[in-house]
């Protein structure tokens, strides 16, 4: 039986279709993927469905009743809850008082209404207990949960309110493998007690793991939707960018790294977040390093990057480095494309031109002015090498989508030569051309003698691009794997040495 | 969408501007549209134009300087107080413009090493500079003057009054430096975000301790004008000014939270505040309800920008 069914959805922003009539149909208590490049219409779908938006044209029909929603609030009083990627969570609030967050239960004394946190806390453990969540403290604050507990309050807070259909906007794309194993069995606990579920993910190998049927958007039409196990990856892919892809990653280029080329070496490298690394890169050599979130690898990638304090040796071309800021490591031609792009990688408020030229304006200005010309030849050049899609170089960069921000922060270092790049999650967040773009601008600079440290979570990513991968657990190391002849389970095991003990 | 909310920031504020005079133009044609009225208008705002120029700086930071009006203070003091002892006119604005800058580079140093939110640290600052003018004073408004003295803030040159003339300049350099200049860049990057910033190799402090220096400066400056104009060095002089500093910023479309702004908008904003004063005051309208009105204007013209922004952005 379909909970939901959608009928001829029709958006538009400002003239632009973003939605051009969608038909789709749910069925109650199924776990249904929707999937599609950024731009497809995904988000925007899941909104109106949520009562975040309202749509041009088109109905809506809940358990075979037309509903309309003008509010998110009448979306969740008819059992439809929305989690977003950025949780709508009060950091500084505990557990259970989030869960109870506008309806706190409230007890009367001396004629006044006063809140009732005995009662408060048992029920948003009772939640918590039904849904299979442990081991969150409903008194913690939300700010010391990690991401995943952060999520999974959220969830609890949705499933509290009696939420019938879950939508979820990438729930996994912060998790780490562990933490989604285990958001996948609550899902599936959530599922036998009945709870429809609608996830989009970017993940399409997760997908395949827990989904029963996916619906593909592109450009704002439906696509197809298809039972899980009547459809394979490829299908997918090319239903989402429209054109058959028969590979993900474009043909590896021949190179040779002469082994015995000592270019760049990292000697008992310790911080808080690692210890004791030890490791070297070759000249023109794509190093993976793989681990689950929270393993060190992002923080090792920063401290080589001079963001972070540590203490050991690095050695480049043979001489010893001193780095302690950003200035020291690019100076020396070591760059980092960090995992959160917004945090670390870009001014959200300044244009194409000024995000490019950020770091380079010693290499654009004359006497502290900045020289007009060689500037915006140099975004030019920049923007038609990546095949960035941008409507001018003076265009804000928080309007671009997420594999053209991606670009200029990956353009930014070309300008300067790079003799190492480090690449955080460079492709999390990104629709699958542009992924392409960006795997095949690895080859082509690792094959100009450009070495690159490969930090990933997506181990068919590390295991495609890379020359050799480290695997990262607790802060060490705790494997090298030659990706010829490693599976995914080689990097997992190795991921998770050490934890279990 | 090519309409941004950038371009309602940038240009909805000319459009205020132009509305203003076009109302005190009709309400008041004989005393109000005239060109020695504007000169006039010019002249009123030049000293809260040098303030807010250097506001500007560091509201562009995502910072605030709540003390630049008690620098201007103790500046006008310290540089009257100078003239009068020495006989020296170069000696009083050195000291005068020492000063700022150096009250503006400890408040940099406090927000950027000791790592104390601006708005506190300005504020303490603030109330402790007014203090020291009150020591160095004794409360008491130093005159006595030399006419040399008196000429920076009422003399003219070329039938240009001189503080037009410096306001006019500032705005010069503030334009080069924040839109053509390297540093103007940092400037812009570090308010938008600091840590994207840092991983991009500026200097964060630097770029810091170096805005509210600028704010020092310009303080001075308009210190300096402002004892000129009145030919005596009040010690209470330059409160309030700081208000008004923000407000002109503001209303000339920068962003409270750093990155975004146009110092073309600081200059109108300026002129719109003058323009008010200037206006009600030819329409007879008291003073306290002055104070009523302005607070009115900047409010709406806050909300006209979000409420644009908004409108833009769907």
């Amino acid at each position: 039986m379909d909970i939901l069914k959608i009928d001829n959805i029709k958006k538009s922003f400002s003239g632009v279709n973003v939605l051009k009539g969608i038909n789709l149909s749910i069925k109650s208590g199924e776990l249904h993927a929707i999937v599609g490049e950024n731009g497809a219409g995904k988000s925007t779908l899941m909104k109106i469905i949520a009562g975040e938006l309202e749509p041009d044209a088109g109905k809506i029909y809940l358990n075979g009743k037309e509903v309309q929603f003008h509010s998110p609030l009448d979306a969740i009083n008819s059992g439809i809850a929305l989690i977003h990627q950025e949780f709508s969570l009060i950091p500084q609030l505990t557990v259970y008082e989030n869960i109870f967050l506008g309806r706190e239960i409230s007890k009367k004394f001396l004629g006044i209404n006063f809140v009732d946190k005995k009662k408060m806390k048992r029920e948003a453990e009772d939640v918590l207990k039904t849904f299979g969540i442990e081991n969150i403290p409903v008194d913690s604050k939300i700010r010391d949960l990690s991401v995943a507990n952060k999520q999974l309050t959220e969830i609890a807070k949705a499933l509290s309110i009696n939420s019938k259909i879950l939508i979820m906007d990438e729930p996994t794309a912060a998790l780490t493998l562990r933490e989604t194993e285990k958001l996948f069995s609550i899902l599936a606990n959530l599922k036998s007690n009945g709870v429809t579920i609608i996830f989009i993910s970017h993940r399409l190998e997760e997908i395949f793991q827990i989904a029963d049927s996916v619906t593909i958007l592109r450009n704002g039409e439906l696509i197809d939707t298809k039972k899980i196990n009547e459809v394979s990856i490829e299908e997918i892919v090319s239903m989402m960018i429209g054109k058959s892809m028969n590979n993900r990653f474009p043909p590896k280029p021949v190179k040779k790294i002469e082994d015995k080329d000592e270019f760049f070496e990292i000697k008992n490298l310790s911080s808080d977040a690692f210890k004791g690394i030890n490791f070297s890169l070759r000249k023109g050599e794509i190093l993976g390093i793989a681990g689950l979130v929270g393993c060190g690898n992002t923080q090792l990638a920063e401290s080589i990057y001079g963001l972070r304090k540590f203490t050991g040796e690095i050695y480049l071309e043979g001489k010893k480095m001193n780095i302690s800021k950003p200035t020291d490591a690019i100076e020396h031609g070591i760059f980092l494309v960090p995992e959160d792009r917004h945090d670390l990688g870009l001014v959200l408020q300044l244009s194409v031109k000024e995000n490019h030229s950020l770091p380079n304006l010693d290499l654009f200005s004359k006497v502290g002015f900045v020289a007009s010309t060689i500037e915006k030849k140099s975004v030019r050049d920049t923007i038609a090498y990546l095949n960035t899609k941008i409507s001018s170089i003076n265009q804000r960069v928080d309007n671009l989508s997420g594999g053209n921000q991606q670009k200029i922060v990956l353009g930014k270092w070309l300008v300067r030569s790079p003799k190492i790049l480090i690449l955080d999650e460079p492709t999390r967040g990104i629709d699958v051309g542009a992924k392409f773009e960006i795997y095949r601008f690895m080859y082509e600079q690792s094959s100009k003698g450009v070495s690159i440290i490969l930090i990933s979570s997506e181990l068919t990513e590390v295991l495609n691009l890379s020359d050799r991968i480290l695997v990262m657990s607790e802060g060490r190391i705790t494997g090298e794997l030659n990706p010829r002849n490693a599976t995914q389970e080689d990097i997992l095991k190795l991921a998770v040495k050490g934890k279990e003990s | 969408m090519t309409l941004s909310n950038g371009f309602v920031r940038k240009y909805g504020v000319i459009f205020g501007l132009a509305g203003i005079i076009t109302f005190f133009a009709i309400e008041s044609p004989n005393y109000f549209f005239t060109a020695s009225n504007f000169i006039l208008i010019s002249k009123q705002s030049s000293i809260n134009i040098l303030l807010a120029l250097g506001e500007m700086f560091v509201i562009l930071t995502a910072g605030i300087d709540l003390s630049v009006g008690a620098i201007a203070g103790l500046v006008g003091a310290v540089a009257a107080g100078t003239i009068v002892a020495t006989g020296n006119l170069f000696l009083g604005l050195a000291a005068g413009i020492g000063i700022g800058i150096a009250f503006g580079l400890i408040n940099g140093v406090i927000v950027a090493f000791a790592k104390v939110p601006a708005f506190i640290a300005t504020l303490a600052t603030m109330s402790a500079i007014t203090g020291i003018t009150l020591i160095y004073t004794q409360g008491e408004p130093i005159w006595n003057l030399p006419s040399s003295f008196d000429f920076i803030g009422q003399g003219n040159l070329a039938d240009i009054p001189f503080s037009i003339i410096l306001m006019a300049l500032a705005f010069v350099c503030a334009w080069i430096i924040l839109d053509r200049t390297k540093y103007g860049r940092h400037v812009y990057a570090v308010g938008g975000n600091i840590k994207a910033s840092r991983a991009a190799g500026i200097k964060i402090s630097g770029v810091l301790v170096s805005v509210y220096a600028i704010s020092g400066l310009l303080s001075a400056i308009g210190g300096i004008v402002l004892a000129s104009r009145l030919g005596t060095a009040e010690p209470t002089a330059g409160s309030g000014y700081e208000l008004d500093a923000i407000a002109a910023v503001v209303l000339g479309g920068t962003s409270l939270f750093g990155g975004e702004g146009w110092v073309v908008g600081t200059i109108i904003g300026g002129y719109i505040i003058a323009v008010l004063n200037n206006g009600m005051t030819i329409m007879n309208i008291s003073s306290y309800y002055q104070e009523v009105v302005k607070g009115l204007v900047i409010l709406l013209a806050v909300m006209l920008t979000s409420f644009g922004k908004k409108y833009w952005n769907e």
